[in-house]
């Protein structure tokens, strides 16, 4: 066994971990990456992100087929899904993106290992790493360590997974049937996402929620118009709903949920666990380092993304912060480049969050709760797509734009959407925020038209209630 | 009522408003101590006219011209106001928010050691673009024209590391003035030094001989400065053009002798003007240099003190310095280099003996002094100060 020393081991090859790698091989590093599974991207390519949002577009095809089109004047009879083909082009492009990640790797001179990492104890300051493939093992070294092992579905005490009934993220993105009743536990992100999806392909699909609002961390306007879509839509959602316990019975599985209004019991076939994400440490042996998590679990790291223990650092869903894929890949590269001794930082203050639903929601910034909260003042500015040319083009027209604004300067607080392509609108709102843009830069761009983008200059204009087509 | 910029001096149209010496909102009393004004050749103090609560409306640095109102003093404000004064007297903290930059300046500002917040952003409103932290990065490895003389102190190496690698500051009205002044006196001069050295051995021991017995009788005490002015007042007798200057196509020969004495104070150099020094007496002279000196270090010296002489003498010895080429004060011809004295081995009657010496140099406007006039002036100072005796017969 060469006794080589990497300048840096990375374990995980998530959108933290693989960005981390690629960053640092351009700088000069040499970079090996130990990853558990056998593709390459992580949570976010092989269960996530990706497949979450091939499934969405497919179902999404699907379900206009059957609610749309024949408002276009088009009809179709005898539309008839292809779950297995839906799912193998799925599979299509998860296999794309990762081969993709591993020609990155070979371009850039990554040394990629599948197995899985174990802390060891370092000698003088160089670290240790065992990784095991099978009943293989192999110590690597090297002068830093990044950790990116993410995060992984919580499990609830009364309702463990088995991954044919209780099932997580992971399993709703792979089913081979579409299931009757589906009831998915937590009003999140995932939980709409994939309920979404269920939801267009067939499924009778019940969202409970424990909280007064789905998608908590998001402005409350925003989140009843996504609210009231869905419903249109077929979905049931229970707000302020807890899930006691389920019971097999000849008729499927029963759930118990208490509300507000009482007690209530729904039959179902499958329940998706969706309330949240925890860090992944289990098994890299962190003891032996002697790194300790803190309460939620995750790695407390300085401005370096340094851990307590020198030489060892952590990015990603692994540190507090919200958990997401792209602010995982923006630590990635802001480590990478403060480990060359460059000045880099993560801008935390605009990192966008996207829920693919129909309409979309995206968001970046401050919400009008968080303005209030910490005594700033603000304006709002708001402007719906149903007074967009484009978006009723579309045919979607729900949602709206809503501008949060300086009364004085006008600089921007936060941008949220509600509404078609708010993923894609979002990137122009981040951009003048990272700009430390104002309203009136956004008023005095010219935006295409038509274009759904309007609906941002239009709803800046409207905090100084100067829309034009409002 | 209003706090208007007085008329200080005829040539003066601006000033600039130098410190407050009491806060806006202040409560103050006739008389008080407002402000100080900084003109090109001395600064003015202005006092509180009335008793009242001050507005101040233009602010330390900025210029302004003769007569422009600067502050308001109310009068109705009474004297409770005084009671208040604690708490007007913090004017209210204005927030100002950083100037906007682009999302890649504190990245790159960083890395290269610069501080944002002391650059003007070239961008729209203020805003600090990419371009204006590769040029703040290019100004400062371009070396500066004029390297400092002493070796760079530690100081900025540590502000090098908090961030800060230059510190901009705009010049004084004064400072200005001086760097005008300079840059003509050697643009439209034809200007060159003459060189001598005097023996000090004499005037060092008549003044040790009486130096008791002339601070008791004139309260002052006797230097070196009164014989090099009573020396120069003799020796431009003789030499007129080296008193005169040149105005347009005439030569102007000044029959009186005003002799300006450079004093240097942290404001910059100033030079005083003894006027008629021909008549004066040695400890007239001491003690109008002394109190030129007292009241350049607190710029408290008037205009008309700055004004109009016809030759000056400098005295960079009191540095350190052993040779130097003073520079003209135009209108003026010639100006008087002093020096260090050192003990030097010099040649007397075939004997190398250790005399006090000091080097004197002669910078002359060759336009209207012919180099033997120079170097005879030059010489005939030497004599007065190697033989002082002779300054008493004058021969």
């Amino acid at each position: 066994m060469s006794e080589q020393i990497y300048d840096l081991i990375v374990v995980g090859a998530g959108p933290g971990g693989y960005v981390a790698a690629i960053r640092a091989a351009q700088l000069g590093f040499s970079v090996v990456v130990v990853e558990k599974r056998s593709a390459l991207g992580g949570v976010c390519l092989n269960e996530g992100c990706i497949p979450s949002k091939a499934l969405l577009e497919s179902s999404e095809h699907f379900a206009r087929l059957d609610h749309e089109l024949a408002e276009h004047g088009i009809e179709v009879a005898g539309a008839r899904l292809d779950l297995e083909k839906m799912m193998a082009r799925k599979t299509g492009i998860i296999d794309k993106l990762t081969g993709g990640i591993a020609g990155l790797f070979k371009k850039n001179k990554i040394v990629s290992i599948t197995g899985q990492a174990e802390l060891l104890a370092g000698n003088g300051t160089t670290k240790k790493v065992r990784v095991t493939t099978g009943t293989e093992s192999q110590e690597l070294s090297g002068k830093a360590l990044l950790l990116a092992t993410g995060s992984e579905a919580i499990e609830l005490p009364h309702l463990p997974f088995d991954e044919k009934t209780v099932i997580s993220a992971r399993e709703a993105l792979s089913l081979t049937e579409v299931p009757k009743r589906l009831l998915v536990v937590g009003g999140g992100v995932i939980g709409l996402e994939l309920g979404s999806v269920w939801s267009r392909l067939g499924a009778e699909v019940t969202v409970v929620e424990m909280l007064p609002q789905i998608i908590p961390q998001a402005d409350p306007q925003v989140a009843q118009t996504l609210q009231r879509s869905l419903k249109k839509q077929g979905l049931n959602i229970l707000l302020k709903t807890r899930l006691d316990k389920i019971e097999t019975t000849k008729d499927g599985i029963v759930a118990s949920l208490t509300t507000d209004k009482g007690e209530q019991q729904v039959s179902c076939d499958k329940v998706l666990v969706a309330t949240g994400r925890r860090a992944q440490t289990v098994g890299l042996g962190l003891e032996t380092v002697g790194l300790q998590t803190n309460k939620q679990g995750q790695l407390e790291v300085d401005e370096n993304y340094q851990t307590a223990v020198p030489g060892i650092y952590a990015i990603g869903d692994l540190i507090p912060g919200p958990m997401l894929a792209h602010k995982a890949s923006e630590e990635g590269v802001v480590f990478a480049e403060r480990l060359a001794g460059q000045k880099s930082a993560v801008n935390y203050q605009i990192i966008p969050g996207v829920t693919y639903t129909w309409p979309e929601v995206a968001t970046v910034g401050k919400n009008e709760a968080e303005l209030k909260e910490e005594n700033i003042p603000y304006k709002a500015g708001k402007f719906f797509f149903a007074a967009s040319g484009r978006a009723l083009c579309t045919g979607m027209s729900d949602g709206f734009v809503k501008v949060l604004a300086d009364p004085d300067s006008g600089r921007i607080h936060g941008i949220h959407i509600v509404g078609p392509q708010a993923s894609e609108l979002i990137a122009e709102a981040t951009t003048v925020m990272s700009f430390s843009g104002s309203i009136h830069d956004l008023a005095v761009t010219c935006h295409a038209h038509p274009t759904l983008a309007e609906a941002l200059k239009e709803a800046a204009l409207a905090v100084n209630k100067e829309a034009i087509h409002a | 009522m209003d706090i208007i910029v007085p008329q200080v001096g005829e040539s003066i149209v601006e000033a600039e408003i130098g410190e407050w010496f009491k806060k806006d909102g202040e409560y103050v009393a006739t008389d008080d101590l407002l402000m100080e004004l900084e003109t090109e050749k001395v600064n003015v103090e202005l006092n509180a006219e009335a008793s009242g609560t001050l507005t101040i409306l233009v602010a330390q640095g900025e210029t302004v011209k003769i007569g422009a109102v600067i502050g308001k003093i109310d009068e109705s404000a009474a004297a409770s106001a005084a009671v208040s004064d604690s708490v007007k007297s913090e004017p209210a903290e204005v927030a100002t928010e950083p100037a906007p930059m682009n999302p890649a300046v504190p990245k790159l500002a960083a890395e290269r050691g610069i501080d944002p917040s002391t650059l003007k952003g070239s961008g729209p409103d203020g805003r600090i673009l990419v371009d204006d932290i590769l040029t703040a990065g290019e100004e400062e490895k371009t070396p500066a024209a004029v390297e400092p003389e002493s070796p760079p102190a530690p100081q900025p190496i540590i502000e090098a590391e908090k961030g800060e690698r230059i510190t901009r500051v705009p010049m004084t009205q004064l400072r200005k003035k001086i760097a005008e002044h300079l840059l003509r006196a050697k643009q439209d001069t034809a200007m060159l030094t003459t060189f001598n050295e005097i023996d000090m051995s004499r005037v060092i021991a008549l003044r040790r001989k009486y130096k008791e017995s002339f601070q008791e009788k004139y309260g002052v005490s006797l230097g070196f400065m009164s014989f090099f002015v009573k020396a120069c007042a003799e020796a431009l007798q003789a030499y007129p053009e080296v008193n005169g200057s040149i105005e347009g196509h005439d030569i102007i020969y000044h029959n009186y002798y005003d002799i300006g004495v450079a004093v240097g104070s942290k404001r910059g150099l100033v030079v005083p003007v003894i006027r008629n020094a021909d008549g004066l007496h040695f400890d007239q002279v001491e003690k109008t240099i002394r109190d030129f000196a007292q009241r350049a270090g607190t710029g408290k010296l008037t205009l008309d003190e700055l004004q109009n002489g016809t030759f000056t003498i400098s005295n960079g010895g009191i540095y350190g310095s052993v040779l130097s080429t003073p520079i003209l004060n135009p209108p003026q011809s010639a100006i008087l280099g002093m020096h260090a004295i050192q003990d030097r081995a010099v040649v007397v009657e075939g004997e190398i003996v250790v005399r006090p010496m000091m080097n004197i140099a002669l910078s002359y406007d060759h336009r209207i002094i012919d180099g033997e006039q120079a170097v005879s002036f030059l010489k005939q100072v030497k004599g007065y100060i190697d033989n002082p005796e002779t300054l008493l017969l004058k021969v």
